[in-house]
């Protein structure tokens, strides 16, 4: 598991990289260390697969498995993707260092999302919109409604 | 979604918020509506919709509070389409009319409660809830709005700020991604498309169905000042004067916690937070306090001042 201070010092660094496109992929490399300390704080290996051509999409989606509330941070990670490809494509535009920046607050609220979430066993359920739409068998128990 | 059906006259279901932190929201939503000749009833004798807390607790029984909206409005008061702005409403309206429609255990527990309760269970499929963005977008839509500016928003840089329970979890918005025309769950842009027609510059804002932290607020502020501080940030560095909100949970806690970050943290940043119906109420021509802007705790009456739209 990478501790998170690591996470976000690296993200801060890769927003002063002198090349954009290195700095784009590190920006991912780094969203993909966020989802594998939660993927692995559940006890499950991160997936090596690519999805879209992106592991950092397939760990997404590994780590919403058994909780919806996680795909709160789905156009998250689409959205660090998708800067990654405007760097990619467009090297010489001259918004670069502001795509760039704003990469990295993508990244960083990912980091601070998945933070969050990581103290939801201490804390209580931390995403209100979907758990428990998908949970067949609640693990509380069900009061008697009648 | 029946893109025919006449919007002109929706039942209105508020919701608790609206009545409390987010008065601006009803305010402004009333205040629009009635400018443009949309017609809002609103639910007679509604309940809370079991938002968050009962739901956390008990969903079912959140299903069944949902459902008993959405039967007033269809059997008591003979609508098809009810209007909620909030999202947290909207997303457990739509997420009853979902667990009714697949989940037999869901109907059998809102049946037993209906019974109990004296009313009669909710039909699945009998209304269609909406939210305010979808009410504005069918009812008047881009063209239709942009007849009726008087002040336009131009020069006004938005970031339009959706929150998370807008589009998630996409199966109970079976409506949204139909295509043109449609909303989109990954890239929502209703809000765009309305403070457009309205002449403001919308300015791509990654963060716009982000987390702002609203559940935790209590629990954790300091996760959600960080969350909603980055959030602010990134508007910033967008140059956005304003964001704009559509959810009251999510506009509180964007004012709130761009308080808490300058005081706490020493972090200041700049946008505005406004609902985006006051936006469209002042794009309109209407006056700043009747569409509720002294109500926001973001001061923004200076700013609407200086650009001639206050």
């Amino acid at each position: 598991m990478t501790p998170f201070e690591t996470i976000t010092a690296g993200i801060a660094a890769a927003v002063g990289d002198s090349d954009a496109r290195r700095g784009a992929d590190a920006l991912v490399t780094w969203g993909e260390r966020i989802l594998e300390n939660w993927v692995e704080a559940r006890d499950e290996t991160p997936t090596a697969n690519e999805r879209e051509g992106f592991r950092l999409l397939a760990l997404q989606r590994q780590g919403a498995k058994g909780d919806p509330s996680f795909n709160a941070c789905r156009e998250t990670c689409r959205e660090l993707v998708y800067h990654r490809n405007l760097i990619h494509d467009e090297p010489e535009n001259v918004e670069m260092p502001k795509r760039l920046k704003m990469a990295a607050m993508v990244a960083r609220h990912l980091c601070l999302f998945v933070q969050g979430k990581m103290e939801e066993d201490a804390l209580g359920e931390f995403c209100c919109s979907s758990r428990p739409l998908h949970n067949e068998k609640p693990t509380e128990e069900v009061p008697n409604h009648a | 979604m029946s893109e025919q059906k006449d919007l002109k006259r929706v039942a209105y279901y508020p919701g608790c918020a609206l009545e409390g932190t987010g008065h601006a929201y009803d305010r402004s939503t009333r205040a629009v509506g009635k400018e443009l000749g949309l017609d809002l009833v609103e639910v007679e004798n509604w309940n809370c919709c079991g938002a968050m807390e009962v739901k956390n607790i008990d969903p079912k029984l959140q299903t069944y509070l949902s459902s008993r909206v959405m039967s007033i409005a269809s059997e008591d008061m003979g609508f098809d389409t009810v209007m909620a702005p909030c999202n947290g409403c909207y997303h457990n309206l739509k997420k009853a009319e979902y667990d009714l429609t697949n989940d037999p255990e869901n109907v059998a527990v809102t049946e037993r409660l209906s019974e109990k309760a004296g009313h009669p269970t909710y039909k699945p499929g009998s209304v269609e809830t909406i939210h305010a963005l979808d009410w504005l977008k069918r009812a008047i839509g881009e063209e239709g709005l942009k007849e009726r500016i008087t002040h336009s928003l131009k020069g006004l840089k938005i970031a339009n700020y959706y929150g998370c329970m807008y589009t998630r979890p996409r199966h109970i918005f079976p409506e949204k991604d139909q295509g043109p025309g449609s909303e989109s769950t990954l890239q929502p842009h209703f809000m765009d498309d309305l403070l457009e027609a309205a002449g403001a510059e919308i300015v791509d804002y990654p963060l716009k169905t982000a987390c702002c932290g609203g559940a935790h607020t209590l629990s954790d502020s300091d996760t959600s000042t960080k969350l909603v501080l980055n959030l602010l940030e990134a508007a910033d560095e967008c140059d956005a004067d304003i964001i704009a909100t559509e959810c009251p949970t999510c506009h509180s806690g964007l004012e709130m916690h761009q308080i808490r970050a300058e005081t706490k943290l020493g972090k200041k940043t700049n946008a505005k937070i406004v609902y985006f119906t006051q936006l469209i109420g002042l794009a309109l021509g209407m006056n700043a306090r009747t569409v509720g802007i002294h109500e926001n705790v973001s001061d923004s009456i200076n700013f609407f001042r200086e650009k001639g739209l206050a």
